[in-house]
């Protein structure tokens, strides 16, 4: 068994040992190397993170400020300003569908999983590359033909599609009834359809790569929380996004070939239409079949990327690495049976609202037992505030103000009143927005070294993370009270309402913050832009960390280790170990290397340990001598 | 001229910025402190965790104490006085959990900050303390999903006998209001038959739609029961009364229903309010198009012997317009002629 797993190695080995020469096209276009593929989706998230904000401001500047004077952006967004210079009520619609749905599928699911799924799972498993280098080539390119779509349909003459980012039939199948269902809708399915592929030839990849692909030594039970998260997301979006695909394709048909699978009894634009039969209600089944483990999708890496940013900069094991592994395995289970949470009012049987009631309740059991093992992660640590472990305690802090808000939503009695108001818009901006957006940037604060080779700088960081973390709780808190106070969501303006005619000076400070958080981000990406060129040179171990990707080269080449790749002998937590000199122990190192710091059932371990070294280094030296 | 100025004044700012980080990082790396594990700015960032929880917390309480009249809109139904109760206890649980954790999640990076000189505790793990805190939040979710479904379970459940019917119906960008008239049924509808005339499609040859009467508000008696049966003729919409606390979605080819009790009529809202305009409203919570917040409708609450006399004061949609008759049997058209 050692001597076979050695020899594959080897000839792993010979391979890689060859100097690469990779052209332009094949490095960084075409690549199939999975740290290229890592960023190239980064990049591409990046990008459509401005995008998306860049959207938010637009419409935050009509509900803060609905009587400014939007002349001035005109060169932007031509005839979407009107005559009086206001922003079309129609554009208004679509601006937040098309936000909604580039934060969530473009940013926080391909910026986010794809980015770090594929960087991460080789360099901490102790892998040369992903399983399936082509296909995972294809992943990218496959999200970069849906990118390009999707921006086409922001400059079609009818708009992108505006029905919302759920896009919920009949208004997005239905042309009379919103221009963005036209000609902006169609791109939006044939885009999602390229998504969805994306994601599954990623999925596909992630799963195969862990299962398969682990060095020798790297049991389940010595994984790192990132990959177990990736791993289980990438389970996550295989099961689900085939559900939102044939949503989709459903009302594919509905669009366009007179099918009725949600359209039934319709009379618009001065005609009754012909289909009956189906139920609009169907798809909002399929749609959050998808939908709601869609969230645990951009959750569950930032969650991952957390535990690893916080036990390292603690200096201090993660605390209850079994629990927060069963909280995960629970999560990604319960996340498949709660998704009809979504629509106590949609007009379903209200015995299955009691239902799910009961299951999504449940669903906050795992997530509390997640926030109170960061807790006492952080008790007693040493706590080193890079900008990573500052982004990653302010995503904890968002995770718990957002989850808490989700066990009113939950109710669904409570959610009578709440459902579909900024109430909704403030928690899962909290919990899976911002929540998701901070463990993505922390992960690109702390693994930026490994990426570049280069630091960021960490003064710009604080100010980053202080800027932005200030930020997102002056825009997202006042939205509870706008939300009791029953202001309902998607409104292009409030004031033909008594009950919603006030809390414009609330509306004009969340605002304001929302521009001044957007602005803030430009200090990342001066910072990263930056860095990457002109950043202090990174040692191989900026972060002091044990997990498997910093003993690679500083910026590891082709096959991620030029000789053989490491051997694991421990968990990855090892850290402030007692007896131990330094205050942390790489995986690599032999147990039987440290009898000082062994804790006792480690202690008989290294028994077995040592014969599996003595039989792997036999099997090396046969090996040499078969080839001389 | 000023544009000019603000532009040189910015390139200014912005490379006065740059010098000072320039010069910072130069500084930092001559005094090593670019080596050190951790630098002062640690001790910055651990502090500035404590002013955080203080000044946004404070921030916080501060708001929500201030404005606690203007975003608690106040009950005009029977059972959102339950639901608003829930809704206060699950604030006043989560208010706590919420509290306790954010003083810990920022006490402690002040607290265990980096220390040269001090080791972090290896603490993997413990088990005790896992099934403490998978069980508490357990046991406190089972109490909120109890009460939270009892609750549920009443509002859903069927509406009574005696219940006044109203019917809404939700197209691009109103709602257009009828009432069952006197047999207190309402007519068939089927939307083959919507034209300008017949807006919500109401079948005329049932004799149950004779005397069915439109209305530019929803008209309801205080104290009694009131089932709203909601559909939808082009897209989704969604009826939301929000001092009723109700909400449910209009569907096209799937009616839908909510039923409620309104315990205050309009005058005692507006004389409890001191606002002599005050109104009910019904406003769409589902996106629908262009004129999704323009759907609006007032509920008048009116004492139960105004209700009745106010439902014999109204025509029926053959009276407003007899047009409407064309086409249907000799018999229906004398009854509704008598009526």
């Amino acid at each position: 068994m050692a001597t076979a797993s050695v020899a594959t190695h080897d000839t792993a080995h010979d391979h890689h040992d060859h100097e690469h020469h990779d052209n332009f096209v094949t490095k960084y276009i075409f690549s199939t190397d999975h740290k290229m593929i890592g960023k190239q989706f980064l990049i591409t998230g990046i990008f459509w993170a401005l995008i998306g904000g860049l959207l938010s401001v637009l419409f935050r500047l009509q509900l803060g400020f609905p009587d400014m004077n939007l002349e001035w952006l005109r060169p932007l967004l031509g005839g979407w300003i009107t005559e009086t210079g206001q922003l079309d009520q129609t554009f208004y619609l679509a601006l937040v569908t098309m936000h909604g749905t580039i934060m969530v599928f473009f940013v926080l699911t391909a910026g986010l999983s794809g980015t770090f799924s594929n960087f991460l799972i080789p360099l901490q498993i102790g892998a040369r590359d992903m399983a399936s280098g082509f296909m995972n080539m294809l992943s990218y390119w496959f999200f970069f033909v849906s990118s390009v779509i999707m921006f086409i349909s922001l400059f079609i003459k009818t708009g992108p599609a505006g029905g919302g980012w759920v896009v919920y039939p009949p208004l997005s199948a239905l042309e009379q009834a919103i221009p963005g269902s036209g000609l902006g809708m169609t791109l939006w399915l044939v885009a999602m359809t390229f998504f969805i592929a994306s994601s599954l030839l990623g999925g596909i990849n992630y799963i195969t790569t862990v299962i398969n692909l682990r060095t020798k030594g790297m049991s389940f039970s010595r994984l790192p929380l990132t990959i177990w998260a990736f791993f289980l997301t990438a389970v996550i979006g295989l099961l689900s996004f085939p559900v939102l695909f044939a949503a989709a394709l459903l009302l594919v048909f509905d669009r366009s070939f007179g099918t009725s699978f949600y359209l039934s009894d319709i009379y618009i634009g001065g005609e009754a239409l012909p289909n009956t039969g189906g139920s609009p209600v169907l798809y909002q089944h399929l749609f959050w079949f998808l939908g709601h483990p869609e969230v645990y999708i951009v959750l569950l890496p930032a969650l991952g990327i957390t535990s690893e940013v916080i036990a390292t900069n603690s200096r201090k094991p993660i605390f209850g690495y079994k629990a927060m592994i069963i909280s995960m395995l629970g999560i990604t289970i319960l996340s498949f049976i709660v998704w009809a949470h979504h629509m106590f009012v949609s007009g379903m049987n209200p015995f299955l609202g009691s239902i799910f009631m009961f299951l999504t309740l449940i669903i906050a059991i795992p997530s509390a037992v997640k926030v109170f093992n960061y807790l006492t992660t952080l008790w007693r640590g040493n706590l080193i505030f890079t900008p990573a472990m500052l982004f990653s305690i302010g995503l904890v802090s968002f995770f718990i103000s957002g989850g808490l808000t989700g066990i009113f939503l939950g109710n669904s009695a409570i959610d009578i009143q709440l459902h579909d108001t900024y109430f909704v818009v403030a928690h899962f901006h909290l919990v899976m927005g911002s929540a998701s957006f901070f463990g993505l940037v922390a992960g690109v604060y702390h693994w930026f070294p490994k990426m570049f080779g280069r630091m960021m700088d960490a003064r710009l960081g604080y100010v980053h993370f202080w800027l932005t973390f200030v930020g997102v709780y002056m825009v997202f808190f006042p939205m509870h009270y706008i939300g009791i106070a029953g202001f309902p969501r998607r409104y292009y303006s409030w004031t033909g309402f008594e009950f919603s005619n006030m809390y414009t000076d609330l509306n004009m400070f969340v605002s304001v913050a929302a521009i001044i958080t957007f602005a803030a981000q430009f200090i990342f990406l001066f910072n990263f832009f930056y860095s990457m060129y002109r950043g202090r040179k990174a040692s191989s171990n900026p972060w002091r960390s044990t997990t498997l990707e910093w003993t690679t080269p500083i910026v590891p080449g082709h096959g991620n280790w030029p000789g053989e790749i490491p051997t694991v002998y421990r968990w990855p937590y090892d850290y402030s170990k007692p007896g131990a000199e330094e205050d942390f122990i790489p995986q690599t190192v032999p147990l039987s290397a440290t009898p000082e710091s062994n804790l006792p059932h480690e202690q008989e371990q290294v028994k077995t340990e040592m014969e599996i070294i003595k039989d792997e280094s036999e099997a090396l030296v046969a090996n040499e001598a078969k080839e001389s | 001229m000023y544009g000019f100025l603000i532009a040189v004044g910015v390139v200014l700012l912005l490379s006065i910025v740059w010098m000072v980080y320039r010069i910072q990082t130069l500084v930092s790396v001559v005094k090593g402190s670019d080596k050190k594990i951790a630098s002062g700015s640690n001790k910055v960032n651990a502090f500035l965790f404590l002013v955080f929880l203080v000044a946004v917390g404070g921030l916080m309480f501060w708001y929500s104490i201030k404005e606690f009249d203007n975003y608690q809109l106040p009950i005009a139904s029977e059972h959102g006085v339950v639901t608003d109760r829930l809704f206060w206890i699950t604030m006043a649980v989560t208010g706590v959990i919420f509290i306790i954790t954010h003083i810990l999640l920022f006490v402690f990076p002040y607290k265990y900050q980096y220390k040269e000189d001090r080791k972090a505790s290896f603490y993997p793990e413990n088990n005790k303390l896992e099934v403490i805190w998978t069980t508490v939040p357990a046991l406190v979710l089972t109490v909120l999903v109890i009460t939270g479904w009892m609750a549920w379970s009443d509002i859903t459940a069927p509406a009574p006998e005696n219940a006044h019917v109203v019917e809404l119906m939700g197209y691009q960008f109103a709602w257009d209001i009828r009432y069952p008239g006197q047999d207190k049924v309402l007519g068939d509808n089927d939307y083959r038959l919507t034209s300008a005339i017949n807006p919500m499609g109401i079948d005329f040859t049932d004799q149950k739609s004779v005397d069915d009467f439109p209305s530019p508000k929803v008209v309801i008696p205080k104290g009694e029961p009131v089932l709203f049966k909601i559909r939808a003729r082009d897209v989704l919409h969604s009826v939301f009364a929000p001092h009723m606390r109700l909400k449910m979605d209009a569907v096209p080819g799937m009616p839908t229903r909510f039923w409620f009790v309104p315990n205050k009529t309009t005058a005692e809202m507006r004389a409890e309010l001191k606002n002599p305009d005050f109104n009910y409203e019904i406003a769409c919570t589902e996106i629908c198009g262009r004129g999704h917040n323009a759907m609006r409708r007032v509920i008048e609450v009116v004492e139960p012997a105004e209700y009745q006399k106010w439902l014999t004061e109204q025509k029926t949609f053959l009276q407003m317009n007899p047009a409407l008759a064309e086409g249907i049997e000799v018999e229906v058209k004398e009854v509704a002629e008598i009526q």
